[in-house]
Order: structure tokens, then C-alpha cells, then sequence
């Protein structure tokens, strides 16, 4: 008997065994699967249980956090949540999170290493941090400026700061609050149904994410590249154009809205925007000069991020010349983001170099101390210093004396250029209004932003619509509000 | 008077040769440290959900602490020779297992099971107490094997006159207590078992025809314990309660093979298991699903409808990692229904981590080994068998319902001993611990106390 007894001790300490084994294997081994697995809402209540950290726009926060009192505790809330949409994005317990909300993700739930102190010792005893603060690089007032602007209206603004790659301004319209995204539950599902139905498509943001052919603002581009590899060496020469121009290899002929175009001087075909003229220095410059000066001033790039990423603009480089000169005007393959229209007027304002743009000036801890800054962002050179002068002195003329006078800010010195792109089969499509512009203070020593302007009209007769009228009021009213304020002008 | 831990024996008793140490000092100081522990456990559930110590702390500690004094002064005058382990670790599992229930009261405002459970634990331990005062011999309980039977029997056919409750039929409601009367049922049929097999096991291994190389029993011995045996677990089968009848099953094989040797007996054990798995899985739909859960555990996420019971256990055990998230601080309330009874293992694993739950595995562990040291200190074959039995009971039921929420085997309600909330299982839990202390009590004293039994006539 005892022998056999021996047996049931045995027999049982392998139950017991298999027990431990077992526990090891969920526990240890297959922990990190069971954790991952979506549908263990662990990892959302973690992330919800304790407030989200901030987005700040001059020292103040955008966003706040809200005690639900549910499972997942905290919602996001947001102020002026249409106003600073297009930066912050939505963080959503349904639907995840976009923009910066997205992008600097890490820092403002908490789980950023850079966060802790003590890392490894903090996954040890499984501390969380408390949400981080991203602060922006935005201006208030030129935010506001632009939203202002753009109400009522759909279309986008972008801004920088020339001389640093700082976004000033981020604005797409019409917008959304996303707050009505933050929590769960069917009036969250309810918002998010009708925003992704509405056909003004709010949750798009133009400013970055949507392309629109460039229209005549391209000839900044156009002109750079004539200059630069000296195709015309002397603004006020004639260029040898002819007024209509035929499109070489082919019969079209491409005309001017403006007359008095035919063999006029760079000078004044960037004044009254003479297609004829740019067409044909595109066909000079060729297409290798010209896809070489388009990619210095960040066409043809899709991995900018600002942290998050912006939408690739294009310029196309397998094109033969009759689609050449289309392209040097803006129009056939040629798109660009709002953004990347404010870098071309950057480029020009800062001597002809490009700076990357960013949203983000520092992420801080909870206390407000300093984890990361963002440094010195890349430099491209995007043209010769020489010829960013010249461009200066003509796109100063198109505000003085030429389409973009609407831009004009008393004491100020503002360049702007003014574009009405068409698009669509046949030009069928309602055309979009552009404006780049940039602008120097009297006391400045640089110029202290750039801005690109498109607004997109439904609404306008085709006649009415154009850069100068629609767009360039806007733009100087964020060219005002960025000399005007403090934080613009001051730093 | 015998005093704790005194090696001094009265003088005017013969010095005896052997004497193992008695060891009721460390008893009690293994107590103090289960109440201490259990103390502990129950303020940090306090300190980690609201910040402070909870209000009850200092009453749960003196009532914890003064049943378990009680208890231990009760084994200190009627089994002072009894294994030191088994008391402590009593209290501590029931401690444990009361603040496990605590915290996850504190997810459940509108459904407190605590204090009920500390009821329920109150009169687990009078039991204790008086099974301990009461009852000096266990082989009393051999002359009752047959009333044992009876009343085990009648008690599990019981609930088949109650409502279904939660699609099993296996409670009484009376005056809102509801009862569990198979849990009862369990210590007795251990009983029986032990004693019907003690006096026939001879005639159990020896006669009987040999087919191969198989020597199987007469049906004269076999007849009234197969009878037995079938009639509880088709009860069993009609309530639905699959758990109990799998524990029964394995108590009947163990015994039977601790008693008679006989590997045909694990033969014919292993072929009535088999049939009686196809029967049940063929009757029984819900087991099918339980098979089917057990193999696919993730299939309800795989089709759109969220996690099911054990996946959330799956979740909550590996949300626990080596170390657990702390008391309180764990999230195995998804779990759902269930998660203070059937699952509480699960709170365990996620809080305690793997660390803590390998600590509760060996507690278990160290209960049934002291039931079987016992078993094999005794001389008597019913002490023996009623030992191995008992501390049986405990093994089954530990690996069948923690292997159920692990994911090792598929799930079968059960109670975890001492853990869980339910207070027929605490009260009958009570009972095995005073059955282990009262059968190690006579096998550690039988060679040290002989003279002075035979001296008193107490044979």
C-alpha cells in the first residue's frame, strides 16, 4: 500500500507541475501575444487611465483632458478645437489618433522612455509617466489671422518662418472639432460617420494632405531655375516670346489672360503673369535643370515630416517639352501642398535656402522641463543667393505695381505672387486661387514668414476667382498678425 | 498541561525513546504571519484603489486573527501532536482569498461578496473547531461509512428539487443562503470510499478473474462501490455540474489503485472515463462548447463577438507577467461573471504575478503532501486511505479548476479551495483541514503517545 501511495504522491506532484509549467507559459512566455492581442483592452485602459498630456500654442494648452468616469477614463478635449484641427488631429478611443496627436503619441500618453527617469527600473515596478507637453511652434495670431480668412470658405494656409523652418500657421477649411471624436460609444460613432460623409470632406487637411496644381505660383519655381542656370541674365531683357505661344511638337497654342505679353521682360511677365513666357523658359531651362530646381525647393520629396507626414507634391520628371512648359506654369503633372508653396516663398525670402519645416518646438515632462528640442532642421540650398535677391526684387514688384497689391501691408516690405490655377478635363474644374507672398518688418532684418494662401470656391463665377482677389487679403492679414505679435516678430 | 513547543514532558511520565517535537510554537508563529500577510494583502488593496488604509483593516485583522487563535488553541489541547503546516496554511489561503474577493468588491459597489464570505469562513472554522474538539479518533468515522454514504447521496440528489441556477442544478436556497450541498457531499463520499475500500481491499486485489495481464475483480466487491459511484456522478451529469464529477471520478481511481495496486483498476478507471466522456459529450452540448473553448479559446474574437470568459482569463493571467501589477491594480474584473468564484485565480495570477501564483500552487502543494505524510505515517489502512482521499480531494480539485482557467484543460466550474467565494466550499474545506489534523495528529503521535495512551486505557 505504501508503495502505491508513493505513486499517488507522485502522480499529483505532477499535476502540480503541469500547473507551474502551464503559468509559466501564459505568464511569461505567451504574456506579450495575450497583451497585444487587440481585443484585451488592458493597454487601452492603461492608456486612458490617466490624463493625456497637452499641446501648447503660445505657452497656453490647446487641449485638455476630461474625467469620464468610465472604463477608459480620460477623453480628450480640446479649445478652439476647429481652429487647431489641421495641427493637433483627433485622439480618439474609438478611432485612434492622427496628426500630432499621432505623432508625438508617445509623449503625450506617457510611454515614451524619454519620460522617465529611470526606465528600466520604472518597467520594473511598472510606474507610468505622466503625459508629456508638446509645444508648437505656432502663432496664435496668425492661426487665427488665417481661419478667420478662410471662413466660410474651403482652402488651406500654411506659414514659416523663413530663416528657422517654424510653422506659423496651419489652417484648412472648413474644419471640425475633435472633440466630438474623443470618447466612445454611438455619439462618437454617430460624429465620425457624418464627418467621413460630409462631401466638404472637414477631416481633410488641406494644408498638408491635399495636392492642388500651383498654377502661375509655380513660376517663382520657373524663374528660379531661368536664372539660376542662366537662361535669362538680365531681368528687364526681352525674353523672345511669342504671345500666343505654340506648344512645341504640337498645334495647341497657349494664351495669356493678361495682354501685352508677347516678347515682354521677365521682369514684367512675372508682374502680369505671363504664361507664354514662363511656358518657354521652362523649354530653355530643360527638363533636367528644372526637375533639379523644383526637388531643391522639396517637390518629388515624400518622406517630409513635420512630425507627421505631408502629402508628396509633384513635379514630373518624364515629361517631353510641349508637357514641360505646362509643367514650368504650374499645370499638368505639377501639384503642390499650401505647405510646400510657403517653402518656395521661404526659400526666396531666406536667401535661397530651404528650410525644413516643423510643427513641434519642444516636448517637455509633465513639470515642464525639457526632454527634447528640436534642433537645427536639414538646409537645402534651392537656388543661388544672387538670384533669391533678384526673385525678391520681382516678387516685391507684383505687390507694388502688379497682381498682388491686395497684399500689401503699410511699412512693411511684402513679396508676394499671385496664381489661378485650372484644372479638371478641359478646365471644367472650378479653379483654385492661390497666393505666396512673404513679408519683412521695417525694423526686421530677414523677412519673418512666408505664406502660401489657396482657396478653392465653389461658390465664385470662374471670372471672379483669382490670387490677387480671394487669396491675398488673407495672406496679409497672417503676414499682419505674425509682424504685429510678439511671438513673431520679437524672436 | 502540555505547554507550546515544551520539550520538558511532566515529570512524573516516563521519558519515551522517540519523541518527535511537537512543533505548536511554530504553529503559532506561522499563524500570526498568515493573519500578518493576509492583513497586509488587505490594506494595500485599500492603499492602491483609494489611497488609504481601508477602515475594516484593523477589524478584519482581529477577527482573522482571533478564529485562527482559536482554532490553534483547540489543536493545541485535542491534537497537539498534529502537523504544524496544515493550520497555517488554512488561514492563510482563507485570508488571501478574502481579500482577493475584497478587491474585487471594490469594481462591484452594488454586489459585496466579502463579508459574506467572512461568515461563511467564521463558521468554516467553528466546524474546525468543533471536528477538532469533538471528533478524538478518526476511525470513529469508519462505523459511519454506510450513513455517510446515505447522507452524501442524499444531499447531491438535493438540488434537483431547487430551481437551476446559472443552468446548473447544483444549489438550495434557504432563507437567502444558498448552499452547495455537493461540497459536503465530497468529504463524505471521501469517507466512505475510505472505509469500504480498507475493509475489502484484500478481497479486491487478490480475487477476481485475470484476463491478459489484467487482474479484475469479482462483481460481489465490486458491485455496491461501482453502484455507488455510477449513481453520484449520473446526479452529477443531470445537474450539470461536470467539475464535481470529474473530482469524484479521480477520487474513486486514486483510492481504488492507493488500496489495491491494481494497475487493472486504472485500466477499467481510464476506459469508464473515456465512455463516460463520449456519453456526457454527446448529451451534453455546453461540454462540447467547453472543448471547443479550450482548444480555440480566441475563436470569439476571430469571429467578431469580443472575448469570451477564458480568454479574459488568458489576458488577465498574462497581464501579470513574473512580478503581477500589484493588489488593486490589476483589471481581471473584464472577466465578468464568475470572476470571485470560478475565476478568482485569475485576480491572483494578474495581481501577484507568476510569483504569487507559483506561491499559491505550493501551498496547495504542501497541504495535500502533508495529508499524504500522514497517510503514509499511519498504520491503519482507513487513516491511510482516508488521508490519501482528503488530501485528494484537495489536488483534484486544485489542478481542475486552476488548469480550467490556465487554459491547461477545459473548463469545469469549480470552486478553488479556500480562494474562491463560496461558503459551502470554505465550510467544507475547513472540515478536510480538521479531517488532515486529526488523522496527522494520531500518525505523528501514535509511536510517541503509545505508553501514555495505554497507560491512560485510551486505546
Amino acid at each position: 500500500m505504501t508503495r502505491h501511495l508513493r505513486h499517488a504522491v507522485v502522480f499529483c506532484a505532477l499535476l502540480l507541475v503541469a500547473l507551474l509549467v502551464n503559468a509559466t507559459r501564459i505568464q511569461v512566455f505567451q504574456a506579450q501575444a495575450y497583451d497585444d492581442n487587440p481585443a484585451n483592452r488592458r493597454q487601452s485602459i492603461a492608456r486612458y487611465g490617466q490624463p493625456r498630456g497637452d499641446i501648447l500654442v503660445g505657452g497656453e494648452p490647446v487641449t485638455g483632458s476630461r474625467d469620464s468616469g468610465d472604463r477608459l477614463r480620460y477623453e480628450r478635449t480640446y479649445r478652439d478645437g476647429p481652429l487647431y484641427a489641421p495641427v493637433t488631429g483627433f485622439a480618439s478611443q474609438e478611432y485612434g489618433t492622427t496628426f500630432l496627436e499621432e505623432a508625438e503619441d508617445g509623449v503625450l500618453s506617457g510611454t515614451d522612455p524619454m519620460l522617465s527617469g529611470f526606465p528600466l527600473w520604472n518597467d520594473f515596478i511598472r510606474a507610468q509617466s505622466p503625459g508629456g507637453d508638446v509645444v508648437t511652434t505656432l502663432d496664435r495670431a496668425a492661426q487665427e489671422a488665417a481661419y478667420e480668412g478662410l471662413a466660410g470658405r474651403k482652402g488651406a494656409v500654411a506659414a514659416v518662418e523663413p530663416s528657422t523652418g517654424r510653422i506659423l500657421a496651419l489652417v484648412s477649411a472648413p474644419s471640425y472639432d475633435p472633440a466630438a471624436l474623443s470618447g466612445n460609444g454611438p455619439a462618437v460613432a454617430r460624429s465620425w460617420a457624418r464627418l467621413n460623409g460630409d462631401a466638404d470632406k472637414p477631416m481633410l487637411n488641406r494644408a498638408v494632405r491635399q495636392t492642388y496644381p500651383p498654377g502661375s505660383t509655380f513660376k517663382v519655381v520657373t524663374a528660379a531655375a531661368a536664372l539660376d542656370s542662366g537662361v535669362v541674365t538680365d531681368l528687364d531683357a526681352p525674353t523672345d516670346s511669342p504671345a500666343p505661344y505654340t506648344l512645341p511638337g504640337t498645334r495647341t497654342s497657349l494664351t495669356n489672360d493678361a495682354d501685352g505679353c508677347e516678347d515682354v521682360s521677365m521682369r514684367t511677365a512675372f508682374e502680369w503673369s505671363c504664361n507664354t513666357v514662363f511656358a518657354k523658359l521652362g523649354v530653355a531651362v530643360g527638363v533636367e535643370d528644372m526637375v533639379a530646381t523644383a526637388q531643391a525647393f522639396g517637390f518629388n520629396d515624400a518622406g517630409l515630416r513635420i512630425p507627421f507626414s505631408v502629402a508628396e507634391s509633384t513635379f514630373d520628371t518624364s515629361v517631353d517639352k510641349a508637357q514641360l512648359a505646362l509643367s514650368s506654369i504650374g499645370q499638368y503633372n505639377t501639384r503642390a501642398t499650401p505647405l510646400q508653396m510657403a517653402m518656395v516663398s521661404a526659400a526666396v525670402a531666406n536667401g535661397g535656402q530651404v528650410r525644413l519645416p516643423h510643427l513641434v518646438e519642444r516636448r517637455t515632462r509633465a513639470g515642464g522641463t525639457t526632454i527634447a528640442t528640436t534642433g537645427s532642421r536639414p538646409l537645402r540650398q534651392a537656388m543661388h543667393p544672387s538670384t533669391a535677391v533678384r526673385l525678391k526684387e520681382l516678387m516685391r514688384d507684383v505687390v507694388t505695381e502688379g497682381t498682388g497689391m491686395n497684399a500689401a501691408i503699410p511699412g512693411a516690405t511684402v513679396g508676394g505672387k499671385t496664381g489661378t490655377a485650372q484644372h479638371g478635363i478641359g478646365n471644367s474644374g472650378t479653379p483654385y486661387a492661390w497666393f505666396v507672398s512673404w513679408a519683412q518688418g521695417g525694423r526686421d532684418m530677414t523677412p519673418k514668414v512666408a505664406v502660401a494662401v489657396v482657396v478653392e470656391d465653389a461658390d465664385a463665377d470662374r471670372g471672379e476667382i483669382s490670387g490677387g482677389g480671394d487669396a491675398a487679403p488673407i495672406a496679409r492679414a497672417v503676414m499682419a498678425a505674425v509682424l504685429g505679435s510678439p511671438a513673431g516678430g520679437g524672436r | 498541561m502540555i505547554k507550546a513547543g515544551s520539550t520538558v514532558a511532566p515529570a512524573d511520565a516516563p521519558a519515551p525513546a522517540v519523541r518527535l517535537p511537537r512543533r505548536r510554537g511554530i504553529e503559532l508563529a506561522l499563524i500570526v504571519l498568515a493573519v500578518l500577510l493576509s492583513v497586509y494583502g488587505y490594506c494595500d488593496v485599500g492603499l492602491a484603489k483609494n489611497g488609504t488604509v481601508p477602515p475594516g483593516a484593523a477589524g478584519y485583522g482581529a477577527g482573522l486573527g482571533v478564529l485562527a487563535l482559536v482554532a490553534h488553541l483547540a489543536v493545541r489541547f485535542r491534537a497537539p501532536c498534529a502537523d504544524p503546516l496544515l493550520l497555517p496554511i488554512g488561514v492563510l489561503l482563507n485570508g488571501l482569498g478574502l481579500v482577493l474577493i475584497y478587491r474585487l468588491d471594490l469594481e462591484t459597489p452594488g454586489d459585496r461578496a466579502a463579508p459574506t464570505q467572512l461568515v461563511w469562513s467564521t463558521l468554516g472554522v467553528a466546524l474546525f473547531i468543533v471536528t477538532v474538539l469533538l471528533l478524538r479518533d478518526h476511525r470513529l468515522l469508519q462505523r459511519y461509512a454506510y450513513v455517510c454514504v446515505v447522507a452524501a447521496l442524499v444531499l447531491l440528489t438535493l438540488p434537483i428539487l431547487f430551481p437551476a441556477v446559472n443552468g446548473a442544478r447544483i444549489w438550495i436556497r434557504i432563507a437567502g443562503f444558498s448552499i452547495q450541498p455537493g461540497e459536503f457531499a465530497k468529504v463524505l463520499l471521501a469517507v466512505f470510499f475510505a472505509a469500504y475500500l480498507a475493509a475489502n481491499r484484500n478481497a479486491l486485489a487478490y480475487t477476481g478473474r485475470r484476463v491478459w495481464r489484467l487482474q479484475f475483480p469479482t462483481g460481489r466487491v465490486l458491485g455496491p462501490i461501482v453502484t455507488i459511484w455510477l449513481l453520484s456522478v449520473g446526479v452529477l451529469v443531470l445537474e450539470r455540474d461536470l467539475g464535481t464529477s470529474l473530482l469524484f471520478f479521480g477520487l474513486f481511481v486514486v483510492l481504488l489503485y492507493v488500496a489495491t495496486g491494481r494497475v487493472g483498476w486504472l485500466a477499467v478507471g481510464l476506459l469508464l472515463a473515456a465512455l463516460g466522456a463520449v456519453a456526457v459529450g454527446w448529451l451534453e452540448p455546453h461540454v462540447h462548447n467547453r472543448v471547443e473553448d479550450w482548444l480555440h479559446p480566441f475563436a470569439s474574437i476571430e469571429a467578431g463577438q469580443g472575448p469570451n470568459q477564458l480568454a479574459q482569463s488568458l489576458f488577465a493571467f498574462a497581464a501579470g507577467g513574473m512580478l503581477g501589477t500589484g493588489l488593486g491594480l490589476g483589471h481581471s474584473i473584464l472577466i465578468g461573471f464568475a470572476v470571485k468564484s470560478d475565476f478568482i485565480l485569475a485576480t491572483a495570477g494578474e495581481e501577484l504575478g507568476l510569483a504569487g501564483l507559483s506561491a499559491i500552487f505550493l501551498l496547495y502543494g504542501l497541504l495535500v503532501e502533508r495529508g499524504y505524510r500522514a497517510g503514509l505515517a499511519l498504520r491503519d489502512p482507513f487513516g491511510r486511505l482516508l488521508a490519501v482521499g482528503l488530501a485528494s480531494i484537495v489536488a483534484l480539485q486544485v489542478f481542475v479548476i486552476a488548469g480550467g482557467v490556465t487554459g491547461l484543460i477545459p473548463l469545469t466550474g469549480m470552486a478553488m479551495p479556500f480562494l474562491a467565494q463560496g461558503g459551502s466550499s470554505v465550510v467544507t474545506n475547513w472540515a478536510i483541514v480538521a479531517l488532515l489534523i486529526r488523522v496527522s495528529d494520531q500518525a505523528r503521535g501514535q509511536y510517541q503517545n503509545q505508553d501514555q495512551y495505554e497507560a491512560e486505557g485510551r486505546v
